[in-house]
Parts: C-alpha cells; sequence; structure tokens
C-alpha cells in the first residue's frame, strides 16, 4: 500500500489545489464543476481504498449523490448552495444525523438510528456540502488509536499496517486518504489533532463553545468540542467557520461573533510572539523534536518571535484528565441502559436486563473509563480524586494564562511519536493515554489549538506541530499554521 | 402542637415536591402537560436521546424563586448537578437537581397556629417519567413487566425540604396545607395532588420527651394525599415506638406506604449500594439570579397566606386559625369586602367557611355585595338561617338579587305572633315529650325545634324557636 | 493519597455502573485501574488549598431560554427505535425496587 511518497503525494497541497474544498466550493458555485461529479469521483476513491482502511462505518453514496444532485439544482436555477456547495465531508459517526445510523463504532448503539441531526451536520448541509460517509472512531471516541472500534479498526493510509491516531481515526484516514477534502472530528483530549498528526492532515479543536456540541454523543462534555479535519490549513479555516456560531440548543455555546480564519491563513506571522512549551516538548522522540526545531525556525524566518515558554502545571494535565474525562463519561453514559433505544439483550428484571445489555453492549475500554470514573466520583473519593483534579484544571488554567500573558501562541509537538504499529499499545491503556500528553492541557483550559502537517519521521511517518492560542485565540493561531504550511512548500 | 401521652416525641421532616406551572419542560419546549396520550410531549433533550442538550427555562426559575421567595428563603447563585442511579423511569439515568448550591437557602413557613416550621432548601430539579406495571395486582410488587411513559420527564419540579421541627401528624398535615395555599398563592404550581402535582417524602423518628438527640429515621414514601400523610405519620409513630420499646432499634430506610393496609413496609428489595455520585452538571452553566431579578421577584409576590390570616382575623375579631380555611380556599377577599359591607364577621366566616367553599368554583366568583345583602337579611332576621342556605346555593348557582331571590321563594322570617302559635300547637301536641323537656331533659330541645321547622315550612328561625321554648318552661 | 485500589473496589463500581465482570476481568481492570490511579496519584501531593475548582472553561452564567412551547418528536418515530413497545410506552421487564 501506499508509502509517504505514493499516491497520497498527490494531494491537494494549497488552499487553492484542484482537490481543496474552497476550489471545488468555487468551481461548483460558478457552474464549472457539477456537484455529482465531485462526488463521484470521491466515491470512486471510497470505492477503491476503503476496503484496505476501513475509515468509514457507513458511506452514504445514494444519500451523497442526492444531495448533490440537489445542489447542482441550486446552481442550474441561480441560486447558491453556500460556501461548501458540492464538496464532500466525512462526519464522525458520533455525530448525529437524522435517518442515518450513527453508532459511536460500539455495539450498544449499532442499529440506532437518530430522529435528529447536529447542529453541526444542519450547518454542513445549509452550505451545500455533502456528506459522505461516518467515519470510524474509538468506541465513544474514547482511545487514541481507533483500534476500541467495535466495528475494527481504521489503518494509517500512510502505512495501513500501523495506527491513524484517534479517536478521530477515521476521519482523520479519509481526509489523507483523499476520500473527502474535509472531516469532522471530535477532540475531548487531542481526538482531532494526535490522529490528524499521525495521519499527516491538518486537525484543529476550536474554544471550547465556538462550536455547538448539540448532537454531538457525549463522551466528556466539559472538555468535548467539534472540529474540523482537512488536507490544508485553509480548507481546516473554510469548515471551522461554516460550523462555528452560537446556538440556542447548546447551553455552553457562547455568543461571540464568528472571525474571518481564511484571512489569517494568508497574512503571516510578522510580530506575533510564539514561546515552546518546554514540558510539553521534552517529552518527544527526536525526530518528531527535529520537526519542531524546523518549525520554530521557519515561523523565526517568517517574522515570529520566538523563546521558551513555562506551562508547569500541564505535566499534570494527563492524570488530572484522566480523573475527569472518565467521571463525565460514566455519567454520560449511563444512558445506554437497553430502554428506549440501540442494543437491549434481555434479562430476568429490568436491573438484570441492564445489566446483560451494558456488559455485552460496551469494549474494555469504554467499560474501563465507566469503572475509573464511577470510582473518581464515589463516596469517600470525591475529593481526593475528582476535586483534585478540578483544582489542578484551575492551575493549568493559571499557568496557562501566565504563559500568554507575554505570548501570543504557543509550540509543542502534536504527539511524542509517529503512528504506531496496530496491537503495539493496546495492552497497556496508561502507555496509549500518553499519546494524548501534549494536547490534553487545551481540552482541560478550553483553549483552541491546531495540528499541523510538518514533514515526516525517522520512520517516513508523517509529524504535526501543534500550535496552542488562548480562548478565542483562533485568528492568530491560523496566521501561525498557515505560515508553517507555507514553510514546507 | 400536640402533646405526646405516652413519653414519646415524633419528629417529622418533609420533602415536598411540587411541579411548577410552566408552559414547558424544564431543559426542552416539549409542553408540560397532565393527562396527554403517553410519549406525546417528548423530544431528543427529555428522552435523553445521545447527543442532546439541556436549555434552562427561564420561567421554571422565576417561579421556584417565588416560591424561595415566599418561604423566607436566601435566593442565591446556585449551580445544577446530576444524581446518578439507574432506574427505567429517568431517561438519562441521572437527574439533574442541585446539591450542594440550591438556588433557595433556609426559610420557614408560620403554621395558622403560629408554630414556625423551618425550611432546610427549595431547590429546582426535573421530574421522572412514569411506569405503569402489568400483571399481577398492577403494582410493581409481582407486576410481570412494566410500560414507560415520559411525558412526565423533565416536567420542572422545586423540592421543598423542611427542617425536622414537626412534631406531629396534625401538625404535618397543617405544613402541607400551608404549603400548598403558599404555592397556590404565588402561582407557582396548581399543587394537585390527585394529579401528582404534589408529592410528600415523610422522614419520621421518635425519641423520648426529655431526648436532645434525634432517633433514627425512616423515609415514607408513595404519601399520596395529605390524609395518607396523617394515617403513615400516625402509623410509623406507632410501629417504631412499639419497636423501640420491645428492645428493638430503628434502621435507616426507605419505607412504602399501603393505603389499603394503612401500613408502612420495608422497600428494600435486595442489596443494591446507592451512591449518588453528585458533580456539577458540565451541560449546564450556574445559575446566578442577581439583585434586580430578586428584588422584581420579591416585589410582584402577592399577598401571601399569613398576611391574609393576619389582615383578616384582627379585621373580624378572631383568632388567625379561625380564618385558616377560608384563606386557604381564596376566600377571604369575599369575606373582607362583606365585613366592609357591614356583615356580622362570624356570619361571614361561618357562611364562606362552609356553604360558599363547599362550591369553591362558583365561590370565588360569587359577587361580593349579593353575599353582603344576604349576610344583612339573616342578621337582621329577615330571613332563617334555613332560608339563606337556601337563598346562598342560589346565588352560587345563578347569581342574583338576594332580596328577589328570597321573595320568590316567598321566603320571609315567621312574624313574631305566628311562631308563638306554632311553638303552642306543637307543645300541646306532645305533651308528655313537653314533660320532660320542662324537667330538665335539655336534648328534648331539638326534638321540638325540627317539630316547629317542619310545621312551619323551614320558615322558623331555629333561635327564636329556641326562646320561645324557654319562655314556656315553668 | 489512598489506599490502592481493590479487587472488591472495582466489584463495586462495576454494579454501581451496571456492569458484570467476570474473574478473569475483574483481576485484569484492578491491575489495569490501579495503574491509571497510580499516575493519576501524581496529582495527590500538589498544594491546590485555596485553589477553587474548574468545573467548566467558560464564564458563563444564566443561559435561560423563554418558557415557549416548541415541537417535539412523532411517537411513532420515537417508539421505533425501542426494543420493546406496547400500548404507546416502552416496555421494560419487571422492575424489583421502587425509584430510590
Amino acid at each position: 500500500m501506499a508509502g509517504p511518497s505514493g499516491p497520497l503525494s498527490g494531494m491537494a497541497a494549497s488552499s487553492d489545489g484542484p482537490g481543496s474544498a474552497s476550489q471545488i466550493a468555487r468551481a461548483v458555485r460558478s457552474g464549472q464543476r457539477s456537484a455529482v461529479d465531485v462526488v463521484d469521483e470521491h466515491l470512486t476513491r471510497i470505492a477503491e481504498r476503503e476496503p484496505g482502511l476501513h475509515a468509514f462505518n457507513t458511506v452514504l453514496a445514494d444519500e451523497a449523490r442526492a444531495a448533490a444532485v440537489r445542489v447542482d439544482g441550486v446552481v442550474a436555477t441561480g441560486g447558491d448552495p453556500g460556501p461548501l456547495a458540492g464538496v464532500p465531508v466525512a462526519v464522525k459517526d458520533n455525530l448525529c444525523t437524522r435517518g442515518i445510523p450513527t453508532t459511536c463504532s460500539s455495539r450498544i448503539l449499532e442499529h440506532w438510528v437518530p430522529p435528529y441531526d447536529a447542529t453541526v451536520v444542519s450547518r454542513l448541509t445549509a452550505s451545500g456540502a455533502v456528506v459522505v460517509g461516518k467515519t470510524n472512531l474509538d468506541e465513544f471516541a474514547m482511545g487514541s488509536s481507533t483500534e476500541n472500534s467495535a466495528f475494527g479498526p481504521t489503518r494509517n493510509p500512510h502505512d495501513p499496517t500501523r495506527v491513524p491516531g484517534g479517536s478521530s481515526g477515521g476521519s482523520a484516514a479519509a481526509v489523507a486518504a483523499g476520500f473527502a477534502p474535509l472531516a469532522l472530528g471530535s477532540d475531548t483530549g487531542g481526538s482531532i489533532r494526535q490522529p490528524a498528526a499521525l495521519c499527516g492532515v491538518v486537525g484543529a479543536k476550536p474554544t471550547y463553545g465556538m462550536v455547538s456540541r448539540y448532537g454531538l454523543i457525549a463522551f466528556a462534555s466539559s472538555l468535548d468540542q467539534v472540529g474540523p479535519l482537512a488536507a490544508t490549513v485553509g480548507d481546516a479555516a473554510l469548515l471551522l467557520e461554516v460550523i462555528a456560531g452560537h446556538d440556542p440548543a447548546d447551553s455552553t455555546s457562547i455568543s461571540d461573533p464568528v472571525v474571518d480564519l481564511q484571512t489569517a491563513v494568508d497574512e503571516g506571522v510578522d510580530g506575533l510572539r510564539v514561546g515552546v512549551v518546554t514540558e510539553l516538548a521534552e517529552g518527544a522522540d527526536a525526530d518528531v523534536a527535529a520537526r519542531l526545531d524546523e518549525a520554530v525556525k521557519a515561523l523565526e524566518a517568517a517574522g515570529a518571535k520566538v523563546d521558551e515558554a513555562s506551562v508547569p502545571a500541564a505535566t499534570h494535565g494527563l492524570a488530572a484528565y484522566y480523573l475527569l474525562a472518565p467521571a463525565e463519561a460514566s455519567s454520560n453514559l449511563a444512558r445506554y441502559d437497553g430502554v428506549r433505544y440501540g442494543l437491549r439483550v434481555d434479562g430476568s428484571d429490568v436491573s438484570d436486563m441492564n445489566h446483560l445489555t451494558r456488559t455485552a453492549g460496551f469494549g474494555n475500554e469504554v467499560k474501563r473509563r465507566i469503572m475509573l470514573g464511577t470510582y473518581a466520583l464515589s463516596a469517600g473519593y470525591y475529593d481526593a480524586y475528582y476535586g483534585q483534579a478540578q483544582r489542578v484544571r484551575t492551575l493549568i488554567i493559571r499557568d496557562f494564562e501566565a504563559a500568554y500573558a507575554d505570548h501570543d501562541l504557543l509550540l509543542s509537538p502534536t504527539a511524542p511519536t509517529t503512528a504506531f504499529a496496530l496491537g503495539a499499545k493496546t495492552d497497556d491503556p496508561l502507555t496509549m493515554y500518553l499519546s494524548d500528553v501534549c494536547t490534553i492541557p487545551s481540552n482541560l483550559a478550553g483553549h483552541p489549538a491546531v495540528s499541523v502537517p510538518y514533514g515526516t519521521g525517522d520512520d517516513g511517518m508523517p509529524v504535526g506541530v501543534q500550535v496552542l492560542a488562548p480562548a478565542l485565540g483562533e485568528y492568530a493561531m491560523f496566521r501561525a499554521a498557515g505560515a508553517l504550511e507555507r514553510s514546507r512548500g | 402542637m400536640t402533646t405526646a401521652t405516652d413519653g414519646w416525641e415524633t419528629v417529622v421532616g418533609l420533602e415536598v415536591h411540587c411541579e411548577l406551572a410552566t408552559a414547558t419542560k424544564l431543559f426542552c419546549g416539549c409542553p408540560n402537560a397532565f393527562g396527554d396520550e403517553p410519549n406525546t410531549n417528548v423530544c431528543p433533550v427529555c428522552l435523553g436521546l445521545p447527543g442532546s442538550l439541556p436549555v434552562l427555562n427561564r420561567q421554571a426559575v422565576e417561579l421556584a424563586m417565588r416560591v424561595g421567595t415566599a418561604l423566607h428563603s436566601e435566593v442565591r447563585p446556585s449551580v445544577f448537578a446530576r444524581k446518578n442511579y439507574f432506574y427505567p423511569d429517568m431517561p438519562k439515568d441521572y437527574q439533574v437537581s442541585q446539591y450542594d448550591q440550591p438556588l433557595n437557602a433556609g426559610g420557614w413557613l408560620d403554621l395558622p397556629d403560629g408554630t414556625r416550621i423551618g425550611v432546610t432548601r427549595a431547590h429546582m430539579e426535573e421530574d421522572t417519567g412514569k411506569s405503569t406495571h402489568v400483571g399481577g395486582s398492577g403494582r410493581i410488587q409481582g407486576a410481570n413487566h412494566s410500560l414507560v411513559d415520559y411525558n412526565r420527564a423533565g416536567v420542572p419540579l422545586v423540592e421543598i425540604v423542611s427542617e425536622p421541627d414537626i412534631r406531629s401528624a396534625e401538625q404535618a398535615q397543617a405544613y402541607v396545607n400551608e404549603l400548598r395555599a403558599i404555592l397556590v398563592a404565588t402561582g407557582a404550581s396548581d399543587a394537585r395532588m390527585e394529579e401528582g402535582s404534589l408529592r410528600i417524602d415523610a422522614n419520621v423518628s421518635v425519641r423520648r420527651v426529655d431526648a436532645t438527640e434525634f432517633g433514627t429515621r425512616a423515609e415514607i414514601k408513595n404519601l399520596n394525599s395529605v390524609r395518607s400523610l396523617r394515617r403513615a405519620v400516625d402509623h410509623e409513630r406507632a410501629r417504631q415506638v412499639a419497636l423501640v420499646e420491645d428492645g428493638g432499634r430503628v434502621v435507616q430506610e426507605t419505607r412504602h406506604w399501603n393505603e389499603d393496609h394503612g401500613a408502612t413496609s420495608s422497600m428494600r428489595s435486595k442489596e443494591e449500594a446507592f451512591d449518588y455520585r453528585y458533580f456539577p452538571e458540565p451541560d449546564l452553566v450556574p445559575l446566578d439570579p442577581g439583585p434586580v431579578w430578586i428584588s422584581a421577584v420579591a416585589g410582584g409576590l402577592p399577598s401571601l397566606p399569613a398576611a391574609r390570616r393576619a389582615a383578616l382575623a384582627a379585621k373580624a375579631g378572631v383568632a388567625p386559625a379561625d380564618v385558616a380555611l377560608v384563606v386557604e380556599q381564596g376566600l377571604d377577599r369575599l369575606v373582607d369586602a362583606a365585613i366592609n359591607g357591614g356583615a356580622d364577621p362570624r356570619l361571614a366566616l361561618a357562611r364562606a367557611a362552609n356553604e360558599v367553599a363547599a362550591d369553591l368554583a362558583a365561590g370565588l366568583v360569587l359577587d361580593p355585595a349579593a353575599f353582603t345583602d344576604l349576610l344583612r337579611m339573616e342578621s337582621e332576621r329577615r330571613v332563617t338561617p334555613t332560608q339563606a342556605k337556601a337563598v346562598l346555593a342560589e346565588l352560587l348557582a345563578n347569581g342574583g338579587d338576594p332580596v328577589e331571590i328570597a321573595a320568590d321563594h316567598g321566603f320571609e322570617a315567621l312574624a313574631d305572633d305566628a311562631l308563638e302559635a306554632a311553638v303552642d300547637a306543637v307543645v300541646s301536641a306532645h305533651p308528655s315529650q313537653w314533660e320532660r323537656y320542662a324537667g330538665g331533659d335539655q336534648k328534648l330541645s331539638g326534638f321540638f325545634v325540627g317539630k316547629v321547622m317542619a310545621a312551619t315550612d323551614g320558615r322558623a328561625d331555629g333561635r327564636a324557636v329556641t326562646v320561645a321554648l324557654r319562655a314556656r318552661l315553668p | 493519597m489512598t489506599e490502592p485500589i481493590s479487587r472488591q473496589d472495582v466489584a463495586h463500581v462495576a454494579a454501581l455502573a451496571r456492569l458484570r465482570l467476570t474473574d478473569d476481568e475483574l483481576d485484569r481492570f484492578t491491575l489495569q485501574l490501579g495503574a491509571v490511579l497510580d499516575h493519576a496519584a501524581d496529582v495527590a501531593p500538589l498544594d491546590t488549598a485555596g485553589v477553587p475548582p474548574t468545573a467548566h472553561p467558560l464564564p458563563l452564567v444564566n443561559v435561560l431560554r423563554d418558557d415557549t412551547v416548541v415541537a417535539g418528536l412523532e411517537r411513532d418515530e420515537v417508539l421505533s427505535q425501542a426494543p420493546a413497545v406496547e400500548d404507546g410506552r416502552f416496555r421494560v421487564p419487571r422492575i424489583l425496587g421502587e425509584a430510590p
């Protein structure tokens, strides 16, 4: 299968390339290309490579063609289908799609068909985008390799013996394989950025509250955020602009206006103050660290002022995260009880039925986290575990504030390593959790961060560099992301 | 307060769940309605579908604040929390409630007899759905299976928790009646127990009258009426006293009140651990009403039962407890108008508490002027009490002018000489009874009054007949 | 900060979460949860006296909606996803205890 110099190298490298979302939308809106043709090209590519990758739980060929026909109809009658006219988008299978199975890659929701669309899905459709499929993920987004899917792992398009990262591994693989120029993921502790890095695509986690969570099946509500994956920084900005904005159905949605992120991509970094986070950089493999150094030099060359920054409490992020996220998850996943929807395994009484259903319906990682979270919240342990983790969260926010007092942005590796082999970490949950050590602090703080592809490691696999920003700092963040992308040519 | 005579004191604290009278549910736009077809008032939010999120209903907060303000609570910044436990009528398998930071903290309520009962808190939470049990007796025990309707799931509740200040079943009943009057007066709820919009759990314990520590309490559920509450507290008190006097010990547990058997029974079906694992609800943000909203609610609050009782009692020259029923039924404005119009206060209270309250819907729209005129006719003996009641019934049914109604029925008090003649006739017709009455058997007074009333088609005034009878005694 | 998680603790939380574990799973989960909690114990010695907990990264308060009825879901669509239905309601096996 394709290595780093295989067919993937033909992928769009700039925002304006022929395969980019912005180029497709422009061509479809102007009538130069038909949406149906665009969708068919992508469906063909999916038909060729999907069997070896398993990026999707569901490919929506008929629905996508029908949507493309509608888009073309709007263009034909002189209308404007919107900024994503005819652009194929892959949607993570933890985002509700009306009438289309939404499984979270879990047996417990295997046959569930939601009666409503997630707000982000409605916004995609309203902007003319065409949903081509629902992508695979670690069950309920719990994992860093997409191996925890009940329906089998997704493989890395750059080397199918390796994982794509996770939990949005299906979305990252779909973009990397050219199945769609855009994908939606969700990021609770790095689930967009880490697979983006491992698959060599761009992935952004927005400020908490910028994108509606309505219809995103919850993992850890105070950390979850929907965001874009794309082949280019410009496309990621375009998709984020479409899905961002206040939603009255989400109480944690912020009402700040959406800024023009696409402008930021081309603005350059002249005068920006960037700090490399010492605590997050030090655990990385040598090849990953080398790419980070190159990124620093590139930003300096582009006019940014780069130095070191310290976020001491970030070293405790992983520990705090693995108490907070499971605690919220243990409650969020209680509703899968076999009563109203999804799997039911019959039992002698309702409690027995609940036990049998949940025992059969959840995989081991989900069970581990439910039990961990139940324990962290239980009487007698709340203060020592959950309470202390919440206070550490405050410390991390304070340390970030201090770092941002004299920096506009921070920089770190996205993940400490490149993509690892399938099965390499499945027996050791704690080692797997360490994949998220650089991405977790942004979730705890509610801050935005983006992973930008930055060359390859010694094994030829993609490396990602993470740009971190303070809350609502997306504009500066996309300036730096754009500059990094250009510096790789 | 009723004092125990057996050396034991009853200690009761009540948890009252009250559905708030909003148009929609607490966290979604589904109708808050009783009695609709099952599962027709549901949406992704109140069904707890994956991905759905709650948004707080402003009016529910407003009504909960009114309740708290009326109970003299401190209305404070609050945080919703999740109470985690599995139950099929709870769509998310957690209940969104308020835990360590309730909206209304502290407060009190004064009973009509002046006893002050402390309020611990009055917090907001969502209601559960409703299970129907199929097979067996239709009860949960012995049923074959159950059916769940989520129309009620997510309906806004305020849970009012009292301090353990209540000392008898009667006082528990008075507390609930008073609380209901407050809930209705503030417009927070219709407080209909028969529709389940008011539900009560009672924490009951007993202790020796000279004890300073509380005894171990049992929590009693399934109290569907004020009468059940009263019976259950009495029963539970007796059970606990008997248990302890027998050398046993009360266990802290939840007990189920069985209305048919008139007894409580333990609800523990098997060893099941409960640990609610409360934590702040991450899908909602904190609630901080702030001084402007809080004072607007306080300023908009109507006059409450305790104040209305005090005002009416002062005006009528009676004790507050004597006007409690009239105030509870919302008839105090009618009585007040009648007293202002020159009616006898005690007569106005008596007619309002009995005849008018018996037809409350009509009573609440009864023309105060007509009511006042009728009361004056009765006081001035222009109609007898029996006739006055008949006219009042007509007024409640159809309205009109009491003078005309009385005339239409030929009601006018019997002339004095006609009454004397009727009394003479009855006395001479029943010589043996008269002999006993004259000999001091007061019980026969009623016999003679009844005979005179019958002979005059009810036109005689009972009191006048009594006076006439006494005048004939040797 | 606290005792390491015991096999009994794991059995207890599994019961609270309505999960059944085999003896082998109980052994394995006890080890795995112990390792994660051991790592989490790193946060225990941090001096957090006077540090307020963060439940939420946003400074929002009072997000409220108007008390206006919004159309919900059709019952048929809702019940079409249910494992068992009877009389317009969700059917469940018998319930052994009343709600706590």
